[in-house]
């Protein structure tokens, strides 16, 4: 199907950005890669009345470090990140990750913050960010936040983001020689939405280890995290993915995310990596 | 109105100016407006591949952005690439290895097959495999798509 009928416009700045959201008060969409949100639109699952092209908003693009945290705007897009200097050096995970989001043609346009602000429970991108302990810095009316990634993902396609809000850039503590890090997925097909994935960093035997296309978002199970880093075995370590609600569907059943879920975290932790 | 949009772009080569609807695909744009119906439309939500062009360079879902949002950008569609002779080596190849039965998939195929070959990709049966995976064939089963992918690696290399 085509998408329903909408005002498209294409601001120059954030500030103009922002009063566009405000000034059509929950009728506007932000449109950042557009990698989910066209499809959402040509299914009819989405219809803003006014879609915000956030493309040439020069605030929202651009990777930094200062001192121990790497800096990346919300509108850097998939393949940018996996040819990033800054990124390559700093956040070893997002090598690990990204050839698994989709395919070349998406990961050309696809970005960060867009799949942050969509939060599919599916995607890597919200795991990753729990895993690598980041912070989420939000813009709107009432002025800068930024968010923990714990406390940012409340649910089901569901954020803590406001309507008038948008995600500005993402704050990663850059790796440190001690840290390590691991990352498997489970698809039908390279480039598929996981039936079960996880993304894990581990320094000085505490683990973050963050499943995701388990549950209606990415989970954390500190009880695992806690039983891996006592050095538990790995059979009895995982009885505690037991914590996870798992989603049972027609793709896969609870029992066998359930059983998807320790075996992607079996070989993450065998391919760890420093 | 904004539900109208001015854009000015070019077309494999070739300046275009045009008013667009603003929830017009740009692969609906460049078939039905520019009559360049090589590009496919398939899926018509970033699934299968069909209307793979290029875009400044990069490959991209034709039917995962919008005409309006192609302002200022250089494109290049199969058209494109076949006149310019940049896809020639890979359609003898696929014809050579009979790597097309209805042809549907194939000019989305062999844009996102030059994507691998122009990065200097690998003639590995596996990367290949993962690299296309982004783009369905209903007829091939894949294989002689990889043989004909692999073939013009290997000849260059030679």
């Amino acid at each position: 199907m085509k998408a329903p009928d909408f005002d498209y416009l294409r601001p120059t700045s954030l500030d103009a950005a922002l009063a566009m959201l405000a000034e059509h008060d929950g009728g506007a969409m932000p449109l950042a890669g557009g990698q989910s949100l066209m499809p959402m639109m040509n299914f009819r699952v989405a219809s803003p009345e006014v879609l915000i092209d956030l493309a040439d908003v020069a605030e929202l693009r651009g990777i930094t470090r200062d001192g121990g945290t790497v800096r990346i705007g919300a509108m850097t897009r998939y393949a940018e990140l996996m040819a990033d200097a800054i990124v390559l050096a700093d956040i070893p995970l997002f090598a690990m990750a990204l050839p698994h989001i989709a395919h070349d043609a998406i990961r050309n346009r696809g970005t960060i913050g867009g799949s942050l602000a969509l939060a599919d429970p599916a995607a890597e991108m919200p795991a990753l960010m729990l895993a690598l302990d980041a912070k989420i810095e939000v813009a709107g009316a009432s002025g800068t936040r930024a968010i923990k990634a714990e406390d940012f993902f409340l649910g089901y396609f569901e954020t803590t983001l406001e309507e008038d809000e948008l995600i500005i850039a993402i704050l990663i503590p850059a790796a440190s020689a001690a840290q390590q890090f691991g990352f498997h997925e489970l698809t039908q097909r390279h480039g598929d939405y996981a039936l079960a994935g996880v993304a894990l960093t581990c320094s000085d035997n505490t683990y973050r280890i963050a499943f995701f296309g388990v549950a209606d978002r990415a989970v954390r199970v500190p009880a695992l995290e806690a039983a891996l880093g006592n050095n538990t075995e790995m059979k009895i370590a995982l009885t505690h993915l037991g914590d996870i609600e798992f989603t049972d569907d027609p793709k896969a059943s609870a029992a066998t995310r359930q059983r998807l879920a320790g075996v992607a975290l079996t070989r993450a932790l065998e391919g760890m990596t420093s | 109105m904004s539900r109208s949009i001015d854009i000015q772009l070019r077309v494999n080569g070739e300046a275009v100016k045009a008013t667009v609807p603003s929830r017009l695909n740009l692969v609906d744009f460049l078939r039905g407006d520019l009559s360049l119906t090589g590009s496919h439309v398939g899926c018509e939500h970033g699934v299968c591949g069909a209307c793979t062009i290029i875009v400044d360079g990069n490959t991209v879902r034709g039917c995962l952005m919008l005409a309006a949002q192609a302002n200022g950008t250089e494109i290049t569609t199969i058209e494109g690439l076949a006149d310019s002779g940049q896809s020639a080596a890979l359609q003898a190849a696929f014809t050579n290895r009979n790597a097309l039965q209805c042809g549907f998939c194939t000019p989305g195929m062999l844009a996102s097959a030059l994507g691998y070959i122009d990065a200097g990709g690998a003639p590995d049966r596996d990367a290949i495999r993962k690299h296309i995976s982004g783009n369905y064939c209903r007829c091939t089963g894949y294989q002689s798509i990889v043989d004909a992918i692999c073939d013009v690696i290997e000849e260059a290399r030679t």
